[in-house]
């Protein structure tokens, strides 16, 4: 293929369907990060104000599987920002010259902006580890309690805004991503796209309203 | 019709081109969009003008030759129509009309609103052959196709190739068009034992020819003048990806077991 000479594994995930795939592959891994840790995180809600606290020593307690996916989740956070820099810049150069008029009839906001709130996505995930892992960018940093960590970080209006903001962005993304994942990976057919479709919305808003109802619940005093 | 007409003037492939502005004070409703530009052409032509250069052929919708981004859609507001088949009382008397060429690398200006699209050529002819016998016609059940496998490798050899995906696509992909004409043989019986070479070599001449990547925002679909979906584009995935995993290369004697 191609006249070139490499192994049939590059030579298919250099293709641009193979790069798609990377990136389909690597988003749905990354989307089931997202469920995982948001339900780690709704245990803030339980009666027991230890429960979070409890659960960050148990996550902590085995460092080999701690780091293991530490390094799994930046090898899969470095192939999807890669695979869609390359997709960009190709899809860039694709179109030298623009047109002066341009209507958009089905691409949504959120399938336009991917390649935009996905470096911002990211940059807040730096500055969010910053905050409540190792406690730098946070005014009062204790890592034996996390609950309290939530609390106070949120206690500031900037940072909880910051944190709605960012998780908007992170829901745009999913509304687009889940469903074109599935469309890349060649799930598309008249029986469940519709569905597909209206689910990908679904889920994503589910999961951005799940984050957010954090710290508007810290801000409103329902969590204290 | 009164109309205001911004049209992309190049005078060849080198030329830098420009926007310029063009009154057409007695267009009719029941004009074509090109009968439109014909008229303004004449008139072009009498002022000793150079008359805008477009693409046509049949006028009719099915060879695929006009297309022109109109107001920034390709073959203009009317959905499922070629820019032939538009009318001009889809717009309103004193409307400002912007016509610009294919954009996209892989279709270069050639003048006007004219593009060389013979990089879709390349990408068929590295699709191959189909394993069809020549000669009489044969025996009409030798070879049974499903109705509903017909009708769908009909819905996508309706693809015409005019390119109106890769105008409309943000990346200016050919995702749609080459998932067409993958789709069209591979969906049919006569077309299956060619099929995994065939998607692997016209998505390798795909991104050869320096088109965008596909992104899933369904504005090829809504350009489409045949009404293609995207779900031939997820199945040209499905079938790139199991084509990759599943092919094996031609082994000199036998079967490289």
């Amino acid at each position: 293929m191609g006249g070139s000479t490499g192994c049939w594994v590059s030579e298919t995930l250099r293709s641009s369907i193979g790069k798609k795939g990377l990136m389909a592959v690597t988003g749905l891994m990354l989307f089931g990060f997202v469920v995982i840790h948001l339900l780690g995180n709704l245990q803030v809600y339980l009666p027991d104000k230890q429960a979070l606290t409890q659960y960050g020593h148990l996550i902590k307690s085995k460092p080999a599987v701690l780091w293991g996916a530490r390094l799994s989740l930046l090898a899969i956070v470095l192939v999807h920002a890669a695979a869609a820099i390359l997709l960009a810049m190709e899809n860039s150069a694709a179109r030298p010259v623009k047109y002066h008029v341009r209507q958009w009839r089905e691409a949504g906001y959120a399938a336009r902006t991917m390649i935009i709130s996905g470096p911002l996505i990211l940059a807040y995930v730096v500055y969010h580890l910053l905050h409540f892992t190792t406690g730098h960018a946070h005014p009062d940093f204790n890592p034996d309690d996390v609950y309290r960590n939530v609390i106070v970080g949120f206690q500031n209006k900037a940072v909880a805004l910051t944190y709605i903001v960012a998780m908007v962005m992170l829901a745009t993304h999913l509304s687009h991503g889940l469903w074109s994942l599935c469309q890349t990976l060649g799930f598309n057919h008249p029986k469940y796209t519709p569905a597909l479709r209206f689910a990908s919305i679904a889920v994503a808003t589910a999961i951005g309203a799940g984050y957010i109802s954090i710290p508007v619940s810290v801000m409103l005093g329902i969590l204290k | 019709m009164k109309l205001i007409l911004h049209i992309w003037r190049q005078r060849g492939p080198n030329d830098a081109g420009k926007m310029v502005s063009y009154d057409v004070p007695d267009a009719s409703p029941e004009m074509s969009f090109l009968e439109m530009l014909d008229v303004l052409n004449e008139r072009l032509i009498e002022k000793g003008e150079e008359p805008v250069a477009f693409d046509h052929d049949c006028r009719e919708g099915i060879c695929g030759m006009c297309g022109i981004v109109i107001n920034g859609i390709p073959h203009g507001p009317r959905p499922a129509t070629t820019t032939c088949q538009l009318h001009m009382r889809t717009f309103n008397d004193g409307d400002q009309i912007f016509l610009e060429p294919w954009r996209a690398k892989a279709f270069p200006v050639v003048r006007d609103l004219v593009v060389d699209r013979s990089a879709f050529d390349r990408v068929i002819s590295a699709g191959g052959f189909v394993s069809v016998n020549t000669g009489s016609a044969p025996e009409a059940n030798s070879v049974p196709v499903a109705k509903k496998d017909a009708d769908l490798a009909m819905d996508a050899a309706q693809c015409i190739g005019c390119g109106a995906c890769v105008a409309a696509c943000p990346n200016a992909s050919a995702m749609l068009f080459t998932s067409a004409k993958v789709s069209h043989l591979g969906i049919l019986p006569q077309g299956r034992p060619e099929a995994a070479t065939r998607v692997q070599k016209m998505v390798s001449q795909m991104d050869a020819e320096g088109f965008g990547n596909c992104t899933n925002t369904r504005e090829c679909e809504a350009a489409c003048p045949k009404s293609i979906g995207v779900e031939f584009i997820a199945r040209m995935n499905r079938e790139y990806l199991c084509a990759a995993l599943t092919d094996r290369p031609e082994a000199e004697g036998g079967g490289g077991v």
